[in-house]
């Protein structure tokens, strides 16, 4: 280091306008991909209240799926469960309160989102004037549409049909 | 075949001896850290050698690497009609593993090389043992602030390098595929969660800088000290450094997304 006083101030003082620039950069770019490519919106959680709907069969239908309303995103799901005594599906909503107003026949239903897409609870709001509160059960509910039982019985109203025309004589055996 | 038994053992045994003087090596360094807090300016001065002089190469390669994969990820989800996927294949192999990975890979060739090579010309040339002689733990003023240094600068090249490679994904798949900017983005935002991805991509990158950055100083500070030993210390550095990376990355994986 045979830097003279001067040179040398000089020299510290580049390196530290770079090292500043480099850390900001870095953590510009975290924050950047804080912002822009993760949702970071999921983690500041908005206030919401809760409402309960029992399902049959929930599908394939995961924590903190969309909840949507005339297929505007209203809420999430926020918790799945299995309620001990009917030996349901419990899928608590969290819905924004925003919309705090929906009638208390509100109805829910288990979609798919395309052909093969994650799955998400679509609400078709009722006629009723009293509005839904928080804790709330929805009355009316329709399970997921599961693939393999659909061909199931698919296959079963065939094989029906089939055997009403021929006196049963396949069935037995 | 016993000669061949004794060298076996012998080689067993240096092995040992090196992996525990390592781990001695590393709590010594890092007994030295809290000493760093009164001299912050060595270890600015070591981000800006391993940090800001890496930049060129991570940005580059970042660039690249979010191109091509945006290109081959487009080829084959094109099959499938789900081109719409592109941002989220892109942003997510980049945040959780390419970032972090190829990141600490450029790191060690780049970085981990020459802080070896520094170190291990300084103990050739006797450098660390005047410290010595002048009562300065070369440990607490040469190791200490090159391994933090290298441990902050990582996760920051890795940030940059994601961004980077998020971008030249964009590019590629907007401008040159004809996939639509708003779905790129609105994909990627809807599946990219930043606790589960970003944070995680972080940690790994953490724990990369501070397993390239050791094993630099350690093949640094324990080379034979001549010309030979220091360039066989600096390809063991690379070549170590590489493998702990790999191997590290499969078990951070297992255990973040498994």
């Amino acid at each position: 280091m045979q830097w003279t006083g001067a040179e040398h101030m000089q020299n510290s003082r580049l390196l530290e306008i770079g090292v500043g620039l480099f850390v900001l950069a870095g953590l510009l770019a975290l924050l950047i991909l804080a912002l822009k490519v993760s949702n970071i919106s999921a983690f500041q959680q908005t206030n919401g209240y809760d409402v309960i709907a029992k399902f049959q069969n929930i599908g394939g239908l995961k924590v903190s799926a969309p909840v949507t309303l005339a297929g505007v995103q209203v809420g999430r799901v926020a918790d799945i469960s299995v309620d001990q005594q009917t030996f349901e599906a419990r899928v608590v909503l969290s819905i924004s309160d925003k919309y705090a107003n929906l009638p208390q026949d509100t109805s829910a239903s288990i979609y798919t989102a395309g052909l093969l897409g994650q799955q998400y609870i679509g609400l078709q709001p009722g006629g009723m004037m009293e509005t839904l509160q928080p804790g709330d059960q929805l009355m009316l509910t329709q399970s997921a549409i599961v693939l393999e039982q659909l061909i199931g019985q698919f296959l079963y109203n065939k094989a029906a049909g089939a055997s009403t025309g021929d006196k049963a004589g396949g069935q037995e055996r | 075949m016993i000669e061949w038994l004794r060298l076996f053992g012998g080689q067993t045994l240096a092995a040992t001896a090196r992996l525990g003087r390592s781990h001695m090596f590393l709590m010594r360094v890092l007994l030295g850290m809290p000493g760093l807090l009164l001299r912050p300016g060595l270890v600015v001065a070591q981000i800006y050698s391993a940090g800001v002089l890496s930049l060129l190469i991570i940005v580059v390669s970042g660039l690249f690497v979010g191109m091509v994969l945006s290109l081959q990820g487009y080829n084959t989800l094109v099959d499938f009609g789900a081109e719409q996927s592109l941002g989220v294949l892109v942003a997510l192999s980049l945040t959780r593993e390419l970032g972090p990975v190829i990141s600490a890979l450029l790191f060690s060739g780049r970085a981990g090389s020459a802080l070896t090579a520094e170190i291990g010309l300084m103990k050739a040339t006797e450098q660390l043992s005047g410290m010595e002689m002048m009562a300065v733990d070369p440990e607490h003023r040469v190791v200490a602030p090159r391994l933090l240094g290298g441990m902050l600068a990582l996760p920051l090249l890795a940030a940059i390098f994601t961004l980077v490679g998020v971008f030249g994904g964009y590019f590629v798949g907007t401008v040159l595929l004809g996939v639509d900017g708003g779905v790129y983005w609105s994909q990627m935002q809807a599946q990219v969660s930043f606790t589960e991805d970003v944070v995680n991509g972080v940690i790994k990158s953490l724990v990369f800088g501070f397993v390239v950055s050791w094993t630099a100083v350690f093949e640094g500070f324990d080379c034979t000290p001549t010309s030979e030993g220091v360039s066989r210390a600096t390809t063991r550095t690379v070549v170590h450094s590489s493998l702990a990376v790999l191997g590290l990355d499969f078990i951070l994986t297992a255990l973040m997304f498994g």
